[in-house]
């Protein structure tokens, strides 16, 4: 992987490929206020799914929903088959060793080296590996996105965009199927959002992942998406390809894509 | 009915008047009988908080590693505060004490005054109260951070729990090392004290030390050590709780820091309070 050549997205699956994220008639409110109103929508396996949306429309809410950081009201949330409020917390555990979420603020901790973020996960969910193998792994994925001399700095010696790519590193240190990205490239330079963006596509080849990336950056979505879904008002408002956003005409899709 | 006109326009007035009043009164109501009810939902997440923290004490994967690094944390990291506030003490004590012994002629009594205060009292709460605003408002203001930059959910969806990682870690260590810290305190007081005599008077600190611990009975020295405990529990539960339930927004970093270091200082005093009634009753 080269973090600093734009990396193109892998082909779309179509849809006879298995599913590894099913949502159906999902709804989440806090108090008075419904955020998410019967959203259904499917991941497949292997693909690059974008939901779209304007900030409040929900996007974050429904990636939380999915790894049970918050419980929906309603609906049912299927993930590698199984039903994910049927899960007690050892096997919420086992579901969660095999998603990766990248959080929109990087979430490193604060405490820690970028050695001993990037070991925190690899040790609990493969305890077996030796000390050795976690170093190897350690610098395998640094050499990925770039950052192998950020090896023994603290989180508040990187900069943003540092940050994130060591964010994205700790996460597909533990050899992901599914990946969650909330806001990928929020708050970042056009330059190091092209190199996110790049990035995803290069985990997406490389560890042969299928990811969700919540963002309202058009210019992510270019990149990144076989298919996009679009959340208006916490309902799904149209989901399709790319071209199919490019060429509508409505109104909303238009404001976003103009 | 014309007679009545002002009459009958008063009575609109009074009604409307009575209207708006009972509007407020009712308004009233309802916010005092929510504020009551968030009273008593905070109880109840502080119970549930407490019963999580004991299971979770007593599961399988106690997360040994973090509990240790958390005791240098506080253990080691408090040494040169808890140094300094100790030889104070004991040195404030003495030279306040002694005019008041001089003009009773029981001056001889002033180290084991010293000690027995020290050991029983004075040691133990101010401490504790130093590591309410040391290690409690650390403890709060790191876990609401924590909180607020979504490193607690990070620490969820990798697998770890962040009940075991973060609070009983912090809770356990707290609970061992504050009485440690307290009985190093107390000897660094007495060291003190020894320093206070010889502004005044010359004593040996072998002298010194024979008087102030031949009035120190057992008695003095258990029930001290065991408040301590609980003194290092609740710093531990209260700092952890104001942080780990911290809201989403930074000054939620402040408030939580803040509001750690007054309720565990003031649960503190109450917990002293009790513990003097319970030793009183022995």
């Amino acid at each position: 992987m080269n973090a600093t050549q734009i990396e193109t997205v892998a082909p779309a699956k179509t849809n006879s490929e298995k599913q590894v994220i099913e949502i159906n008639n999902l709804r989440k409110g806090f108090g008075q206020q419904e955020v998410l109103n019967n959203v259904s929508l499917q991941l497949f396996n292997g693909e690059n799914l974008v939901v779209l949306g304007k900030s409040g429309s929900g996007k974050s809410v429904l990636i939380k929903c999915i790894v049970r950081l918050l419980i929906p009201d309603d609906g049912t949330i299927n993930v590698l088959g199984k039903d994910m409020s049927e899960l007690n917390r050892d096997g919420l555990g086992e579901m969660r060793k095999k998603i990766g979420f990248l959080f929109q603020s990087g979430a490193l901790y604060d405490s820690m080296t970028v050695k001993q973020n990037l070991e925190f996960p690899l040790r609990r969910i493969k305890k077996d590996l030796t000390q050795n193998e976690i170093d190897e792994k350690v610098k395998e994925v640094l050499e990925n996105v770039g950052l192998l001399d950020a090896l023994n700095k603290m989180p508040s010696q990187l900069s943003g965009g540092m940050r994130k790519r060591i964010s994205l590193a700790r996460t597909i240190v533990v050899d992901p199927m599914i990946m969650l990205y909330d806001e990928p490239t929020t708050g970042l330079d056009p330059v190091t959002s092209d190199e996110i963006s790049s990035l995803i596509n290069a985990v997406q080849k490389t560890y042969k992942t299928s990811s969700l990336i919540i963002t309202h950056d058009i210019e992510c979505a270019r990149a990144t998406a076989n298919r996009i879904i679009m959340l208006q008002d916490g309902e799904v408002y149209l989901e399709g390809t790319l071209e199919n956003f490019e060429k509508s005409t409505d109104v909303v899709i238009t404001s976003f894509f103009k | 009915m014309r007679k009545f006109s002002p009459v009958i326009k008063v009575i609109p007035k009074i009604r409307g008047g009575a209207t708006k009043q009972a509007i407020k009164l009712s308004e009233k109501t309802i916010a005092k009988t929510k504020k009551a009810s968030n009273f008593f939902i905070e109880v109840a997440d502080i119970f549930l908080f407490i019963t999580r923290i004991i299971k979770e004490t007593f599961s399988r994967d106690f997360e040994f590693r973090e509990f240790l690094r958390q005791c240098f944390q506080i253990g080691n990291k408090s040494l040169p505060l808890i140094s300094v506030t100790g030889i104070i003490i004991g040195l404030v004590l003495t030279i306040q004490s002694r005019p008041a012994l001089l003009s009773f002629g029981a001056v001889a009594m002033l180290p084991g005054m010293v000690a027995i205060s020290l050991i029983r009292e004075m040691g133990p709460v101010i401490t504790a109260l130093i590591c309410a605003g040391k290690i409690g408002s650390g403890m709060g203001a790191e876990l609401g951070s924590m909180k607020v930059t979504e490193q607690i959910d990070a620490m969820e969806v990798s697998s770890t729990n962040p009940m075991r990682f973060l609070i009983v870690t912090r809770v356990l260590a707290a609970t061992l090392m504050i009485p440690l810290l307290v009985l190093y305190a107390d000897g660094l007081g007495i060291l003190g004290s020894w320093a206070g005599a010889n502004i005044k008077g010359d004593v040996s600190f072998v002298l010194f030390f024979n008087q102030a611990f031949g009035h120190v009975h057992f008695m003095d020295f258990l029930p001290a050590v065991i408040k301590t405990f609980f003194f290092g529990a609740v710093i531990g539960l209260v700092g952890c709780y104001k942080g780990y339930t911290a809201g989403r927004g930074t000054e939620s970093v402040g408030i939580a820091a803040n509001s750690a270091v007054v309720l565990s200082s003031l649960l503190v005093i109450i917990i002293d309070l009790i513990a003097v009634q319970i030793t009183d009753m022995l």
